[in-house]
């Protein structure tokens, strides 16, 4: 019955990725990330509380005519650590597979502490380590302050 | 093992290897008394980078170099440096790496000295990075406790004031917790240690974040008392709220056992009485004088 409901809410797209299992309530977060907006070209379909065996509730994205960079799918993991990719082509799935969190998250993130000197004019990209997958937390390799999920949020 | 390490925070260097400075620095302690010249580090170069005041620090890490016959070379401040035209802190490194052997810098912003080692062939040492750390500082502090105690394991550690901004607690927090000890910290509400430097403590460290002042005071062989910074505070009005909330008296002597002391990294305000330093407890000017002989031992193992 959820499946027939979710074909009728969110069809399948031609050529394209599609973002699933997303934490429930982050596909506003997900398109913010991947900069799509009125002037974007995509075709986007969005999928919100959808009813889920494995998680629930989900978010599903589905974007027509988009590959993501390995960057774009990073950030992704920091937000929705679940989530997976599939790549479709003529309305097939050719590759699928789950984001994973990097331990090393680089230039994606702006470090919380403002007097960070990652934060000033200087030839460094912010770097961090992965502490925790769950909560979510993760460590500045310059000035070694952590930052929690709501942090990271508001840093992306 | 320290060859041509740099020595950005407190995990860079491991518990033997504090084991070897300590025991280097008591020679180089020797040395100094004795008043015979070292010739150990001859023709090497220390430069030096202070772009935030300092008088200990930048005195004793520039009188070590010179006490093992190498020279120094340094920025009065850093107005009249390039980095006040504008020139990024890695450029000012990778310029300062060609005149000297050995960079030591500190900087208002934390990560600063971290930044400073990605650009830089030569080691670097952080004197102290903002909030961040200052583990010549600890390495000095550690020293100081085994000289006076004899030992560091088994004691019982207080650190009073501010321990949010402190670089100098936040450091030696970190290099405790590799001990076996007890640590209580005090401080007003508004200067609490930092949950980023407790989440990094190990799971069975005993650390008492909310210790009461007058028994931690009964129980402790280590005073450690900081002053309040009126250079990290924004808001001028916080700074009045919270300034002389613990002061060391000699009534707070009395209290203490026998064989402990009371340590400082200067400099101090109001927060220890001078009648105190008077007392054999007293051990921050000798805490001043280690810095000497351990910025020696650490210097000429880096450059060795």
């Amino acid at each position: 019955m959820i499946k027939v409901e979710q074909t009728l809410k969110i069809s399948k797209i031609k050529d394209g990725t599609v973002i699933d299992h997303i934490t429930a309530g982050k596909a506003m977060k997900v398109l913010s990330i991947l900069n799509i907006d009125e002037k974007s070209n995509s075709s986007v379909s969005i999928g919100v509380r959808v009813p889920s065996s494995k998680m629930g509730f989900k978010d599903v994205v589905k974007i027509e005519n988009r590959n993501l960079e390995k960057f774009e799918v990073d950030k992704i993991s920091l937000i929705a650590p679940d989530a997976s990719i599939s790549i479709v082509k003529d309305y097939e799935v050719t590759q699928k597979y789950t984001v994973e969190l990097p331990s090393r998250i680089v230039g994606i993130v702006k470090c919380h502490n403002a007097n960070c000197i990652t934060n000033v004019k200087e030839p460094v990209s912010s770097e961090f380590a992965l502490v925790s997958k769950k909560p979510l937390v993760i460590r500045c390799n310059f000035c070694e302050r952590n930052m929690n999920e709501r942090e990271i949020l508001t840093s992306l | 093992m320290l060859k041509n390490r740099s020595i950005v925070s407190i995990d860079d260097v491991s518990q033997p290897e504090l084991e070897d400075i300590f025991k280097t620095a008591d020679e180089m302690s020797d040395h100094l008394k004795q008043g015979k010249p070292l010739k150990i580090l001859d023709g090497r170069i220390m430069a030096t980078f202070f772009f935030e005041p300092s008088t200990r620090t930048r005195l004793s890490f520039e009188s070590a170099m010179n006490r093992l016959g190498g020279s120094v070379i340094s920025v009065s401040e850093a107005r009249s440096s390039s980095v006040a035209k504008g020139e990024t802190l890695a450029d000012t490194v990778r310029m300062a790496e060609s005149y000297s052997d050995v960079i030591v810098i500190r900087h208002p912003m934390e990560g600063a000295a971290k930044l400073a080692a990605r650009f830089s062939s030569k080691p670097i040492i952080n004197a102290g990075d903002g909030s961040g750390q200052h583990p010549t500082q600890t390495i000095m502090d550690l020293y100081t406790i085994r000289k006076e105690l004899g030992n560091i394991n088994g004691k019982t550690v207080t650190m009073v004031g501010d321990l949010r901004y402190g670089r100098t607690v936040h450091s030696l927090l970190l290099a405790l917790s590799n001990y076996d000890v007890e640590v209580n910290l005090i401080s007003p509400e508004i200067l609490k240690i930092p949950e980023y430097i407790i989440s990094r403590l190990p799971k069975n460290f005993k650390v008492n974040v909310s210790a009461d002042f007058d028994s931690a005071v009964e129980q402790s062989d280590v005073l450690y008392v900081t002053r309040i910074q009126k250079e990290r505070f924004t808001d001028q009005n916080e700074y009045l709220s919270v300034i002389g909330s613990y002061s060391v008296t000699p009534e707070t002597l009395e209290k203490m056992k026998e064989k402990s002391i009371i340590m400082h990294p200067l400099p101090r305000i109001d927060e220890i009485a001078p009648e105190v330093d008077l007392s054999p407890k007293a051990a921050y000017f000798k805490q001043a004088s280690n810095g000497v002989p351990v910025r020696m031992a650490l210097v000429s193992m880096i450059l060795g």
